[in-house]
């Protein structure tokens, strides 16, 4: 499977930016329709720093650090029998901007049950929670980078931003690449979803690059009789000027 | 060379708790790293606490921040031996993570040891990343320490930032071995974040 390639459909005007900066594909700090940026986001510019300092290795994290069923969502907290809700697979891989698969990635993931209700106690939707549902998870990358992980599909849900405001159904990625550079916290989100057009979450990325947070439906990796799959890859910063160690 | 796209940076958003840090807030999940980056107990003699709050645009403190923490050890050497679970097993670990949502001032507090210098130009600092909702992407910074006056000066890093925002940058020490560092996201004393 190769990763995604978006090609720009046209030059994205990031405001602020000059035509001749490289266009970067994340979401500005400041971007107002997500109302919480406002008094949240940094105003001043960020200090450009020394290749050095993103280079800084990241820790690693060993095999000991992972329970046997970590990366089954459907399995790692049933009290008296299995969550509610379609069971399915995301998988992909964690790759570098050059292409370079990246092994031994920590890779977490939290997100809604089929309901759209996180077990976070801050949380007020009025949705059941699952008795054998947490909705966390975390592995390893292997030595190629890949990564797979079984849950069940979340659901949508309402959140304060504005009048009848819904999230679109995603789940959420933290990365710890090798290094400094490389930490991402993001979210993926399923194909079609009629929801994008109304989240200024999903909005908030340059629209050449939205594509890139929605996973692609595999058939081949569909499990027969079993659970529907989804590929989603991770591209973190490459490393194009520095030798690989 | 292939340049593949760049995977978009999402907010943590408000339910990062139980998946990231459930430890420390009570969920029935392990947590890999907490609040303490050193074994507590062979480094009690040079434990330091680190504390401080992230503060909003209005001045008011972060309740669903999560900061993590990466600094090397007493000789300045980041740790290159894989994090183990349980971690007791291993001294210094080096790398934290907490979320602020766990104490009524949305105070953070890491204890640790303090850093060496990483480099002849280097003061002692930690590197500080930085989550929360309302914040589409990784904020970085670092903290470095009042009480190394010296080492500070003749920081790198620390030079090129504008002498009148440096001291976003360095912890203040409330009593001995207790440094506070706030960030503040906005405002005329705004922390220094680094373009990454
Ligand atoms: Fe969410």
């Amino acid at each position: 499977m190769e990763p995604n390639i978006v090609e720009p459909d046209k030059p994205a005007t990031h405001s602020g930016l000059s035509p001749s900066v490289p266009l970067s594909n994340h979401p500005l700090h400041l971007s107002p329709e997500y109302k919480s940026t406002i008094l949240r986001s940094p105003t001043r510019p960020l200090m450009l720093v020394p290749d050095q300092m993103k280079n800084l290795r990241m820790p690693v994290f060993g095999d000991s650090c992972l329970g046997a069923l970590d990366n089954d969502l459907t399995k790692n907290a049933r009290k008296n029998g299995e969550p509610i809700g379609e069971r399915i697979k995301i998988a992909g891989r964690v790759l570098d901007a050059s292409g370079r698969p990246l092994p031994n990635v920590l890779v977490e993931i939290w997100q809604a049950n089929a309901a759209g209700r996180y077990i976070h106690k801050a949380e007020i939707h009025d949705a059941p929670l699952d008795p054998n549902f947490l909705g966390a998870g975390r592995l390893l990358t292997d030595a190629e980078g890949r990564y797979s992980f079984y849950t069940i599909k979340p659901g949508a849900y309402p959140w304060g931003n504005h009048y009848n405001a819904w999230r679109p159904n995603h789940i959420h990625f933290s990365v710890i690449g090798p290094h400094l550079d490389q930490r991402l916290i993001t979210q993926m989100y399923f194909p079609g979803d009629p929801l994008f057009a109304y989240d200024p979450i999903f909005q908030s990325v340059p629209k050449h690059a939205r594509e890139l947070l929605i996973a692609k439906f595999s058939m081949d990796w569909t499990e027969p009789e079993f659970a529907l799959a989804y590929e989603f890859n991770i591209v973190l910063n490459g490393r194009n000027q520095t030798p690989f160690e | 060379m292939t340049t593949l796209p760049i995977t978009p940076s999402q907010t943590v958003g408000p339910f990062f708790a139980y998946g990231l840090t459930a430890h420390q807030y009570g969920y029935d999940f392990n947590s890999l790293v907490e609040g303490e980056l050193v074994n507590p107990i062979v480094h009690s003699a040079e434990l330091i606490y680190v504390s401080g709050q992230i503060l909003d645009g209005n001045g008011q403190p972060v309740s669903d921040a999560m900061i993590e923490c990466w600094q090397a050890d007493g000789q300045g050497q980041y740790n290159t031996q894989p994090i183990a679970y349980p971690t007791d097993q291993s001294s210094f670990i080096g790398f934290g993570r907490l979320g602020t949502g766990t104490t009524r001032t949305n105070q953070f507090t890491f204890t640790t040891i303090k850093p060496g210098a990483t480099a002849p130009d280097s003061a002692p600092h930690i590197n500080v990343i930085l989550f929360l909702r309302g914040s589409l992407r990784t904020l970085y910074t670092r903290l470095y320490f009042a009480d190394e006056p010296e080492a500070n000066e003749q920081d790198a890093l620390l030079r090129s930032v504008e002498p009148e925002r440096r001291t976003t940058l360095i912890a203040t020490k409330s009593k001995d071995g207790h440094y506070q560092f706030n960030i503040r996201l906005q405002g005329s004393d705004e922390t220094v974040f680094f373009d990454l």
